[in-house]
């Protein structure tokens, strides 16, 4: 339970003279510091920090933790965001001094379990997503997005082919666009159709010798999977364009469908979300890349290799068509460390039953809200769905309806749904029910889902009435910033 | 200023142009229609004194919470002047967008672009869009 | 399936309310034609016991610093980590928590956002911090991202070569992509050559990649004559005792935060740390939490500024950086709160007396010379005149013993030098046993 005393930051509990840590005594002999460094150098006073002791950080961080809603506590239905249970024997392994006390320039001798275990990822990514050729090393999802699209620069640059044009539908990620200008490339929106596939004429349109790459997401965000894929596919491949899948919504298609099958040449995974990493309050992530064996050549540096010869596991850095590096070290090795102990878990049979389980829960859920919500793409859905708030806001003349229920969930001790997104459907709620929730708690969510709705324009508007702080003000937030402590005089 | 003595860009611009000793002088600001459509602005990017703009190109941005939103020119020529104040004091745009919400001075030797809309016609796509 | 719940006759409840006969039916949407078809060829499901078997058997084969005595640093180093950290890290309202879209019920992450924003400005003097990036060389990266779209300067920048190779390396990869010329130098004279109107920014390293700190406070004189902007790569630990780069010119300051209560974890996921002067603020890429008052005037706190975020920009974006390391941006206020002044002057004193004291012991004996002419804070070059630093490093491990970095990699002409980190956490018997072993 929060202690309702502690409301301070950490600063305003410092006392001078304070300290939460005692070092060693130096024990060997102490050279005179400005003998060592000159003045110049040297800073004339100790750095402004807190003082505060042992205790104190653990009271004021740990009632900080009751403050957040988590998958541990809460049910966390946000779209495209696969916030399923994160498994405490991984986080228990993860931390073992056999994987997380190692120095990334040890020799690789003294690390083969390590470069065993990235190697076997590599192989039962590139399983999963039936593309041969995988690069751990990029550091979250949009990393993923812009190391490959690097790729496939260099891929073009290597063929003499100036292609300059990146496309992806109005459905997508935001971050589609932004990797595509970071990669250096001209970004063009492509419309989707009322039921939400791909416009393949507005496609068609689009499509030349200058399109690099196209974008997909399938299944989509709207919780669809898109079945003229294949076809977009020859399409975008007969103009010599590469096929680019966002690898978001995995958790709907493991074992079922594999993007390397359907036409992909390259992906990134989100281990965070399919293969159970914890959020961690926003990162760590990682966004390995799966392509083609054409594309390997290109991939980042380095990849794990295993040598025949000796019968050992190499860093191996690559041709000199490689990109090269994205990321320091070898990536986010914890988070990989956490999804080989999920895939282990599961296998080729668990992982399908964790797809059928996701969309067996978001139809399931999907089938109760359209009872009082508008759902425009449909009765059935693939691992996630949109919902819309217009009834409510014709019903209430309410003008911004799922940021009120959104709001309004929280008082019942629910996380809300992704709203406002995907941009292309009107008062947005996106749920993503993820396979590790129960049926129990799908029917809780959607009775009071139910129940809010029906609930005054006031009481919504209002909303939430029962959390310690109601709608803090983001304007004033964004307009005159305040982004760190200073001290007041008192 | 009247809005309805006025100039519009589609891209919800707006622009007067007088003369000032002997220079034709654009004045741009954005229109009300925009001002209500951003929703709570938050910031704004002015370009520097002496910048060349060109007409129907990005000459700034206007932040809202959630957004951001790139403001084209309506005239090409070198900039003169521009609403120093304004970024600090978003709300006169809400209150005097044609007037105390100008944003910068542009001058121009050319005739204006002619995609401009007059005030009836730029209600009459703002009537569309809403 | 050990995470899942719902039992056959819950399922079947499922499909009725669905109105779907099989879960198979709930994925006719995809074609038969792309179906898989066949159980994937991955190893079979282990259970919790045969897992955690597994698991030990691949860790065992590795050798770990705690069973060992690490001198190697290079951009990762082994400092103390305090218990606490790990105490309150792993809280499940911590780590299982998502990006803090409502406020409402995100108010710890969000608070911790900011103690952690206003610790790294106390930590280095600098205005502005973001909430944090993925690592030192992202970061790196990303202030001359920054950095060019500040000046909008966008056809050179100018890159010390003692800045980490790997994060220099990061610069190339990225900056092939987009046109800009990365101007590499070997030295401050150089550097000046280098300079000119049409350079965005210049990075260096402090202290640099072989442990020496350059004169920061020159460089930015003359990085600013010519309107470019410095960015600066620092040791976190180092300005317990340093002069911190906000106080001696520096723009953008960026680091490696792992020294800040993170283990190792064979280099990742670590923190990337940014900060920067105030004017910049509106072009500081990364998530940023900022105060306000809620509905009833009750101080509190949100993400801000969001519309520099990559994801909101969408084509107009100026960086790649779509998320923070909340967990390990936790970690590292964690790590500032409770060392506060007195512990980081504290440690930052022992890595500095211990690092010298190494060096001297060893530079004493006849087979090493000492490459760093500058002064140095925690790590150091040593030249073995006998050329042979595998030899070496071969034997030290016999003795679990990580004895340095071999530069030969990165440096073909420093192939006979090792980098030696020196932290905290060794001891005096453990450099004179270093000193034993390499000199024997």
């Amino acid at each position: 339970m929060r202690n309702k005393h502690a409301t301070q930051l950490i600063f305003e509990l410092s006392t001078t003279g304070r300290s939460g840590v005692v070092l060693p005594e130096c024990d060997v002999p102490v050279e005179d510091i400005k003998q060592l460094i000159p003045a110049s150098l040297l800073q004339s006073q100790r750095p402004a920090l807190p003082e505060v002791t042992e205790p104190e950080v653990i009271r004021h961080f740990t009632n900080l933790s009751t403050l957040n809603m988590s998958v541990d506590t809460h049910y966390y239905p946000l779209g495209s965001c696969t916030m399923k249970y994160n498994p405490k024997r991984n986080e228990r392994i993860a931390a073992w001094d056999g994987f997380a006390q190692l120095h990334p320039y040890q020799s690789e001798g003294s690390l083969q379990g390590i470069l065993q275990l990235l190697c076997d990822l590599q192989q039962m990514l590139a399983e999963i997503s039936g593309l041969p050729a995988v690069s751990l090393q990029p550091a979250a999802g949009a990393h993923g997005e812009l190391a490959a699209l690097m790729v496939a620069a260099a891929y073009f640059s290597e063929l003499g082919e100036k292609r300059t044009k990146v496309l992806a539908p109005d459905s997508a990620h935001g971050t589609n666009p932004a990797s595509a200008r970071m990669a250096g490339f001209d970004f063009i929106t492509i419309r989707s159709q009322a039921d939400g596939r791909v416009d393949l004429e507005h496609l068609k349109e689009n499509l030349g010798d200058d399109t690099a790459v196209f974008m997909i997401t399938n299944p989509s965000t709207l919780g669809l999977f898109d079945d003229q894929v294949e076809m977009i596919a020859e399409l975008v491949h007969n103009t010599g364009g590469l096929i680019y899948l966002d690898g978001a919504n995995m958790n709907a298609i493991l074992g079922i469908t594999r993007p390397g099958d359907f036409g992909a040449d390259m992906m990134h995974f989100n281990p965070h979300k399919t293969f159970s990493g914890p959020h961690g309050g926003g990162g760590p992530g990682a966004g390995p890349i799966c392509v083609t064996e054409t594309l390997r050549p290109y991939l980042p540096s380095p990849a794990v290799s295993f040598c025949e010869e000796t019968q050992t596991y190499y860093l191996d850095q690559g041709s000199e068509k490689s990109i090269g590096r994205v990321r320091s070290f070898f990536g986010n090795v914890g988070v990989l460390v956490r999804a080989y102990c999920y895939i282990r878990t599961h296998g080729p049979d668990g992982l399908k039953r964790v797809s059928e389980t996701a969309v067996l829960n978001a139809n399931y859920l999907l089938s109760l809200v359209k009872e009082f919500l508008e759902v425009p793409h449909g009765d059935r859905c693939m691992h996630e769905f949109v919902a819309s708030a217009m009834p409510v806001r014709e019903a209430t003349g309410l003008k911004q309806p799922a940021m009120d229920i959104a709001k309004r969930l929280l008082d019942y001790g629910f996380h809300p749904p992704t709203v406002y997104f995907p941009l292309t459907v009107a008062e947005g709620m996106m749920m993503e029910p993820t396979e590790t929730e129960s049926k129990q708690t799908l029917d809780a969510f959607a009775e009071t889902l139910r129940a809010i709705v029906e609930q005054s324009a006031e009481t919504l508007h209002n909303a939430p009435h029962t959390t310690g702080i109601r709608r803090p003000d983001e304007v004033m937030a964004a307009r005159q910033p305040i982004v760190k402590w200073t001290k007041t005089a008192d | 200023m009247n809005a309805e003595d006025l100039l519009y860009c589609d891209t919800h611009e707006w622009v007067f142009v007088s003369e000032q000793d002997g220079q034709k002088i654009a004045t741009v600001g954005i229109s009300a229609f925009a001002v209500e459509q951003l929703t709570d602005l938050v910031y704004m990017e002015l370009p520097s004194v002496g910048t060349v703009v060109t007409a129907g190109k990005e000459f700034g941005e206007v932040e809202s919470v959630k957004a951001v939103s790139p403001l084209y020119s309506p005239a090409t020529g070198t900039v003169t002047e521009v609403n120093e104040g304004l970024p600090d004091n978003l709300e006169i745009l809400n209150s005097d967008p044609y007037e105390a919400g100008w944003i910068m001075k542009v001058s121009v030797s050319e005739d204006l672009s002619d995609k401009l809309l007059d005030y009836t016609a730029y209600q009459r796509q703002c009537g569309e869009a809403s | 399936m050990p995470y899942t719940y719902n039992t056959p006759a819950q399922q079947e409840e499922m499909l009725q309310s669905i109105g779907a006969n099989s879960i198979d039916e709930l994925f006719d949407l995809i074609p038969d034609s792309v179906k898989l078809g066949r159980p994937l060829n991955i190893p079979p499901a282990l259970g919790e016991i045969a897992l955690t078997a597994h698991m030990q058997e691949l860790a065992r084969q590795n050798t770990n610093i705690t069973d060992n005595t690490c001198f190697l640093g290079a951009g990762s180093y082994d400092h103390f980590v305090p218990a606490v950290i790990d105490t309150l890290a792993s809280r499940g309202e911590f780590y299982t928590s998502y990006t803090p879209y409502q406020p409402e019920v995100s108010q710890g992450n969000l608070q911790v956002m900011f103690e952690y924003q206003t610790l790294i400005c106390q930590l280095t003097g600098m205005d502005v911090s973001n909430a944090s990036l993925y690592d030192g060389g992202s970061a790196a990266v990303e202030a001359m991202l920054m950095a060019i779209n500040i000046t909008r300067r966008t056809s050179r920048v100018i890159v010390l070569e003692s800045v980490h190779p790997e994060y220099r390396q990061i610069i190339k990869t990225y900056f092939a992509t987009i046109g800009t010329e990365v101007v590499s130098v070997s030295d401050k004279s150089q550097l000046l050559d280098a300079l000119d109107e049409t350079t965005a920014a210049v990075l260096i390293q402090s202290p640099n990649f072989f442990g020496n700190l350059e004169d920061v406070a020159t460089i930015a004189e003359q990085v600013h004559t010519v309107g470019a902007l410095l960015v600066c790569s620092v040791d976190p630990i180092s300005l317990g005792l340093l002069k911190r780069p906000g106080d001696a010119g520096v723009d953008i300051v960026v680091a490696e935060g792992q020294s800040l209560g993170t283990p190792l974890l064979y280099g990742g996921p670590y923190l990337g740390i940014m900060a920067c002067r105030e004017e910049f603020v509106r072009r500081l890429p990364g998530r940023i939490a900022g105060q306000t008052v809620d509905q009833d005037g009750k101080r509190c706190w949100v993400l801000t500024l969001q519309t520099r975020e990559q994801h909101i920009r969408r084509e107009k974006a100026t960086s790649n950086i779509c998320t923070n390391q909340g967990l390990f941006a936790l970690r590292a206020a964690i790590y500032l709160s409770v060392m506060g002044p007195q512990g980081m002057q504290d440690v930052a004193s022992l890595c500095l007396q211990k690092a010298h004291y190494a060096q001297r012991q060893l530079t004493n004996l006849e087979r090493f010379e000492t490459l760093n002419d500058q002064p140095f804070f925690k790590e150091f070059v040593i030249r073995d005149k006998q050329n042979d630093v595998a030899g070496l490093l071969e034997k030290a491990e016999d003795f679990n013993m990580l004895a340095g970095v071999a530069l030969g990699r990165w440096y073909p002409q420093l192939q006979d030098c090792l980098l030696i980190a020196v932290t905290e956490k060794r001891t005096v018997r453990e450099i004179d046993q270093l000193v034993e072993i390499l000199g024997s």
